[in-house]
């Protein structure tokens, strides 16, 4: 990024260029040749169109196999499952591995009483796993990354406030992983209430001390702090998501066609599904998986290794520590 | 031959009396809805609470009276609205409260019926429970099968899907069709509209038809009044399109309205022939004093139930000419 302003301005002279702009290039096609990894949790009730906003995101069917017109029997787990599904996307030569990690069962209870545990338990458990293929002597060149880097979590478009539930999660899941709230099925809500909403949300995760993405204490510098102090104010994003096509004004649009109008979902007057979009994938991804290595696995990594210098048995090089299966429930 | 209009005369000064019960998770728009309903404001100085205060409170009962007159009619409505529903994370016995506050107006009724002075008995007891559904899910939550299958026996249970236009028109038929399945397969007994008697017109056979095909009701609630089409409707406005509150073919809420007004007097009857008598028989086995002379006095007035049925079929059928010239109640 500060590569191609000096090239530029050497540009003028070849005996002062070196041409140390040119690994831009060479990591880029590194990059490319290597594909990236991107783990996506989505949290929230049942119903709040988590698997449809998935698909939505990423034009094609990832999430667990929902098949809607054939078979309606989506019987409600009694405990939270944690699912995975693993897709290779590829656009313009670029490969993606994606998972999404659905938690089918969470808050569906008549009692969700630390439904968010399973969920907690998943997320250290990933981290667990990174940990000891990197302290293993022998390690793998590219330790494979199962990280969650991203929890997008569905709060329900009420238009009044955060429920006590919405709360408990999100207070306890900030401090281990990047969360991303959203209002789901937002066309539910007038653009008024959906701003009065989004309002009293925010406050509400002040009041609470929840830090969501893109948190405040890691931007790295005056300009990052500009273009995400615009997202904070953003957020919650309200989105829409579906996988229909319909026929407006000439152009095919994915959309939800009601008998009062149309919604179209990359239709920023609409719902701010784009804006989701190009914050997850076109402008943030790697910051979202940096800020997951470098800070929330760190966090966990430090923690762990300070509980091992205690017990100096606790942490094997080749197994799975003791200590931390009782640890991870802990929080 | 002139007895019903001096009973018809008589009830019109009387007035009616109706207690509508909305039980359903926050934000499920309940307080619009029966706003819009009764074309009035029961909520006047509303204070929504936040997340930290859901926290610490349990469900609360709360009941606004309003009085109600169109035509000479008076209506004496209250709302008991039961704030805190769902709200909690664990609801396991979120509604013990509103049990108890049921129950406690049939006792309370009871007890009138059974004491000397009957004069000026007070129908507290709620005819009528509009139960919400979100429309965001699959069909039924655990915690809605639970509520209704513990209060079908003491209250007639009208579901109601509510804000309506979350979902397209395909969405809303097949989470109605998936309500009733859950509904049968879990025993709920909900309120069945009767069926019209064959001295009916057709239209009122007709609009019965109709009526029962339709539930639960999707149904969206507004009072604000929008510009649409040249014309002012009360709706929510989109950027996408106007939703019309009184529109059939974007919500069920003229149903539900219908359905209300002609059925009052019938949910009253089935309060007081299904549920109470329930309640009561219950009650005597159990045991316990009643009046202050510590005997059962003999039922209910038969004869005031028979003029009640006569003044129904006449507050039927005056609605049912009346529809067609504009809004009442």
């Amino acid at each position: 990024m500060h590569g191609s302003k000096d090239g530029e301005k050497s540009h003028g002279g070849d005996f002062s260029y070196v041409g140390i702009d040119a690994i831009l290039e060479q990591m880029r096609r590194k990059a490319m040749k290597q594909g990236f990894e991107l783990n996506l949790m989505v949290v929230g009730q049942s119903g709040l169109g988590k698997s449809t906003l998935m698909n939505t995101l990423f034009k094609s069917k990832v999430s667990r196999n929902k098949s809607v017109q054939s078979n309606p029997e989506e019987r409600i787990p009694k405990t939270v499952e944690i699912k995975s599904i693993s897709h290779d996307i590829e656009e313009k030569g670029v490969r993606m591995k994606l998972t999404v990690i659905d938690t089918p069962g969470f808050g569906d209870q008549i009692n969700n009483e630390n439904c968010w545990q399973p969920i907690m338990k998943f997320i250290n458990d990933q981290y667990e796993a990174y940990l000891q293929e990197e302290i293993n002597i022998n390690r793998k060149k590219r330790i494979p990354d199962s990280r969650v880097h991203c929890c997008i979590y569905f709060i329900p478009p009420t238009g009044h406030c955060l429920r006590p539930l919405d709360v408990e999660f999100m207070r306890r899941l900030s401090k281990v992983v990047n969360i991303v709230p959203v209002i789901a099925k937002a066309d539910t809500l007038t653009l008024e209430e959906r701003d009065s909403f989004k309002q009293t949300i925010r406050e509400e995760l002040r009041a609470n001390g929840i830090d969501v993405y893109p948190q405040k204490e890691f931007d790295e510098d005056a300009e990052d702090r500009m273009i995400n102090d615009k997202i904070r104010e953003m957020i919650p994003f309200a989105v829409v998501g579906s996988d229909q096509e319909y026929q407006v004004n000439g152009k095919r649009l994915l959309g939800r066609k009601t008998k009062w109008g149309t919604i179209e979902v990359e239709n920023i007057a609409h719902c701010e599904f784009a804006y989701l979009r190009d914050l997850l994938i076109r402008t943030h991804m790697q910051n979202i998986k940096d800020i997951t290595g470098s800070i929330h696995y760190e966090t966990y990594r430090v923690r762990r290794l300070n509980e091992s210098n205690g017990h100096p048995g606790a942490l094997q090089a080749n197994g799975v520590a003791a200590q931390h299966e009782a640890l991870s429930h802990e929080m | 031959a002139n007895l019903p209009n001096q009973v018809h005369r008589k009830s019109v000064k009387k007035g009616f009396e109706f207690t509508l019960m909305v039980v359903g998770e926050s934000g499920l728009g309940k307080s619009t809805l029966i706003n819009s309903l009764f074309l009035t404001d029961l909520y006047p100085e509303r204070v929504i609470p936040g997340a930290a205060e859901k926290i610490e409170r349990t469900v609360q009962i709360e009941a606004s009276t309003v009085e109600i007159e169109e035509r000479g009619v008076k209506l004496r409505l209250t709302v008991v609205d039961t704030p805190g529903y769902g709200d909690a994370i664990n609801s396991q016995d979120c509604f013990s409260t509103i049990i108890a506050y049921i129950d406690d107006q049939f006792e309370r009724y009871l007890h009138d019926e059974s004491g000397l002075n009957r004069r000026h008995i007070v129908d507290n007891r709620v005819h009528c429970c509009f139960y919400f559904i979100s429309p965001l899910g699959h069909g039924l939550k655990p915690l809605d099968v639970q509520f209704m299958k513990a209060i079908h026996n003491k209250v007639n249970v009208v579901p109601v899907i509510a804000k309506a236009d979350t979902l397209t028109l395909r969405e809303r038929e097949r989470l109605k069709r998936r309500i009733l399945d859950e509904i049968d397969e879990h025993g709920i007994k909900i309120y069945h509209l009767p069926d019209a008697e064959s001295d009916e017109d057709e239209d009122f056979k007709e609009q019965t038809r109709i009526l029962k095909a339709s539930i639960p009701f999707a149904v969206v609630g507004s009072n604000q009044q929008i510009e649409a089409k040249g014309k002012k409707v009360r709706g929510r406005l989109y950027p996408w399109g106007v939703v019309e509150v009184e529109n059939p073919e974007h919500n069920d809420f003229l149903k539900l309205r219908t359905m209300l007004i002609t059925h009052m007097q019938d949910l009253q009857e089935v309060t007081q022939d299904l549920h109470y008598e329930n309640f009561r028989s219950d009650r005597l086995k159990r045991g316990g004093r009643l009046s202050s002379h510590g005997y059962v006095l003999p039922l209910s007035p038969a004869y005031l139930r028979r003029m009640q049925e006569m003044i129904a079929k006449m507050q039927a059928q005056m609605q049912n000419q009346g529809e067609g010239d504009g809004q009442h109640v």
